[in-house]
């Protein structure tokens, strides 16, 4: 098929432009949107390539609304993606509740800014981890993604939908204005390069009675989508395996949301991935995620000069969590420092991980700017 | 009009496993799906290729007891799903039921802009003035000085007139009737079924247990006599001065025009843009 952008060959471009590219070469034909700084070039470049290549880019009345069209083409068998920022998030968190419990698989973009309320809308901030991971309500699991490149926000967007099909769940890409606007060398890949995965969809008549069942025992149901002849029920009510309503069991709900949570929980290794730098013998340990990592590579080249052995252990994906990696970390090293741009999200987990076994410092800094690698340095070494 | 019986649609088009509903005695809703299920049967209308969405409430129960696909969705949010199942899949002809609160008061927004791009989607609404299944609260239909739990000394606002919003917003069909306006009620929904766009059928729909006990009409009866008393035929309202109209409810069929439809709009969109970049002629 034709794409409207050049595959095969390395281009310069922004973030936002990254993960639209990304997203088409996944499979995804639908996106829905509403306007927010710093992410709306995602959906003007959506909006640009969707209709050449059959897909369908819509500008809804809000977030709201563009989180429920998702999901809709999702159960009508289309890839979909909406991407937003902070506030625009949070008016998603009703219907990503939705989306996690009627096992959708959708892609949500968050191009992080300062926050709270309208805050910071040309700026950087990391001030969403706790809303991407725990913002909507009810007990849940979902999965979080983090680049720190412009290369890893096309790669990691391949990724989120591959997640998302595979375990039937809606996945965060949690970017941040810096990634979004900053321009970089992108390999775009040809279609035939890149590893896709599709949703399992049911083998027969049997297998699609069970939508919300576990019959193949991995805790991820075939997805029956509409217009098939299933006759299939969705239903945001606690249901049974078959989509009945069982609102007032205590089984079935305790069954439901156990089986949601442990597909995501089952399959850590699978979907936890990290990057590691110089921390074989590290005694001082960087965790970060996102943009502030470029900072803390550097840093931790300049504390090596220096004699200090640091290392630094980056975080691609931010849910779920590697507690006991942290933990098994924390026993080999003096000390973790937990460089973010809010005032302690991301140190929050770290710190449960690290579980006592070493100290945990927080190198916070908000107001739109990115720690310089001296920042860093300098907190490490007094 | 070939009428069947209630027990042959009820067996052809019900899950039983479902049933029996949680709709209470003397509630219009069952009828409402009755004239739906109705329309399609005469309209021989392939099930398989109908999606049924719905928000939160009493009538967004029904999608869970027909046997079609459907997705029971977000209070007041159906018709935002409903945009992505639509343009996702063209080939499915959408059936929202919707009640008044979900349609007019959270879902308002999502209510105008559909119409406005004129999705592809036959609404039918089920107004019972009242939030019935959260207990009794006052809806943004309710007529003044009717009561709710949330108004109890009567409502002071104004309400919406759901079918005059519809028309204004751009619907391609409109029209309102009560849930005992039998034969009127099937034809307008099998018209809207029939056509492209965004189509509306509104029904007055009793709602005995958490509406009219608090409004001295306990009984579904006593309802259809006051539907009796303020609703007012179409061509006779156009006759009437406007204050006499005050309180009263018109009934009938309100527009029926043909503009292209959503689905097309973005069909011709696609070939505009594949022209403008030159990959076709």
């Amino acid at each position: 098929m034709r794409y409207p952008f050049p595959v095969g060959k390395s281009d310069f471009i922004q973030g936002d432009e990254a993960i639209a590219r990304a997203a088409i070469l996944a499979g995804c034909r639908f996106y829905a949107g509403y306007p927010i700084t710093p992410a709306s070039e995602i959906f003007e470049a959506m909006a640009l390539y969707m209709p050449l290549v059959d897909g369908v880019s819509i500008q809804m009345e809000d977030e709201l609304a563009s989180m429920a069209a998702i999901i809709g083409a999702s159960w009508a068998g289309a890839k979909a993606m909406t991407a937003t920022s902070g506030p625009g998030f949070s008016l998603m968190m009703e219907n990503l509740g939705y989306a996690i419990m009627t096992e959708t698989p959708v892609v949500v973009v968050d191009v992080q800014r300062g926050g709270p309320s309208t805050g910071q809308p040309t700026l950087a901030a990391q001030g969403d981890i706790m809303q991407a991971i725990w913002g909507t309500h009810g007990d849940h699991s979902l999965i979080v993604l983090s680049p720190s490149t412009v290369q890893e926000a096309f790669d990691f967007t391949i990724r989120a939908f591959n997640l998302a099909e595979k375990y039937r769940t809606p996945v965060v890409l949690l970017t941040d204005a810096e990634i979004a606007h900053m321009r970089e060398r992108v390999y775009i890949p040809n279609p035939g390069e890149i590893e896709i995965i599709d949703r399992k969809l049911p083998a027969n008549e049997e297998e699609a009675k069970y939508p919300f069942g576990d019959i193949h025992g991995d805790g991820v149901p075939p997805m029956p989508i509409f217009g098939k002849g299933y006759r299939t029920y969705v239903t945001g009510l606690t249901h049974d395996e078959r989509g009945r309503p069982r609102t007032v069991d205590a089984e079935v709900h305790e069954k439901l949301i156990k089986r949601i949570i442990g597909k995501i929980e089952n399959n850590r290794r699978d979907i936890i991935s990290y990057h590691t730098y110089e921390l074989d013998d590290a005694e001082i340990a960087i965790i970060s995620t996102g943009i502030v990592s470029r900072s803390a590579v550097r840093a931790v080249k300049i504390l090596r000069d220096r004699g200090v052995k640091a290392g630094l252990l980056k975080l691609n994906t931010i849910w779920p969590f590697d507690f006991d990696m942290i933990e098994e970390l924390a026993e080999r090293v003096k000390k973790i420092y937990v460089p973010e741009m809010n005032l302690g999200q991301l140190y929050h987990l770290v710190k449960e991980g690290a579980n006592g076994k070493a100290e945990v410092e927080l190198i916070a800094k908000i107001g739109g700017e990115v720690h310089t690698p001296m920042e860093i340095v300098e907190r490490v070494v007094g | 009009m070939y009428l069947r019986s209630a027990y042959e649609i009820r067996d052809k088009y019900l899950r039983k496993d479902m049933l029996p509903t949680i709709f209470c005695p003397g509630c219009g809703i069952g009828s409402a799906l009755q004239y739906t299920l109705r329309a399609i049967d005469d309209l021989k209308l392939n099930p398989d290729e109908i999606v049924w969405v719905s928000g939160i409430g009493c009538s967004s129960r029904v999608p869970g007891f027909v046997n079609f696909d459907g997705l029971h969705t977000t209070h007041g949010r159906a018709l935002a799903f409903a945009t992505g199942i639509k343009l996702a899949n063209p080939n499915l002809k959408i059936i929202a039921f919707m009640g008044d609160g979900d349609a007019a008061a959270i879902g308002g927004n999502h209510f105008i802009h559909a119409i406005r791009r004129n999705l592809d989607v036959t609404v039918i609404l089920i107004n019972n003035f009242t939030y019935g299944m959260t207990g009794g609260q006052v809806a943004p239909t309710a007529l003044k000085g009717l009561r709710g739990t949330t108004a109890p000394y009567g409502q002071f606002e104004n309400p919406f007139d759901i079918a005059d919003l519809a028309v204004s917003a751009g619907a391609n069909y409109v029209a309102r009737w009560s849930v005992f306006n039998y034969l009127q009620g099937i034809n307008s929904i099998k018209k809207a079924l029939q056509k492209e766009g965004f189509t509306l059928v509104e029904f007055l729909s009793p709602c005995p247990i958490s509406f009219g006990r608090r409004n001295r009409m306990k009984t579904a009866p006593e309802l259809l006599r006051w539907y009796q008393k303020i609703t007012v035929p179409l061509a006779k309202a156009k006759k009437m001065p406007p204050e006499e109209l005050e309180g009263k409810i018109v009934i009938g069929e309100f527009v029926d025009r043909d503009r292209p439809g959503l689905v097309r709009e973005y069909e011709a969109y696609k070939k505009r843009a594949k022209k403008m970049m030159g990959w076709e002629e």
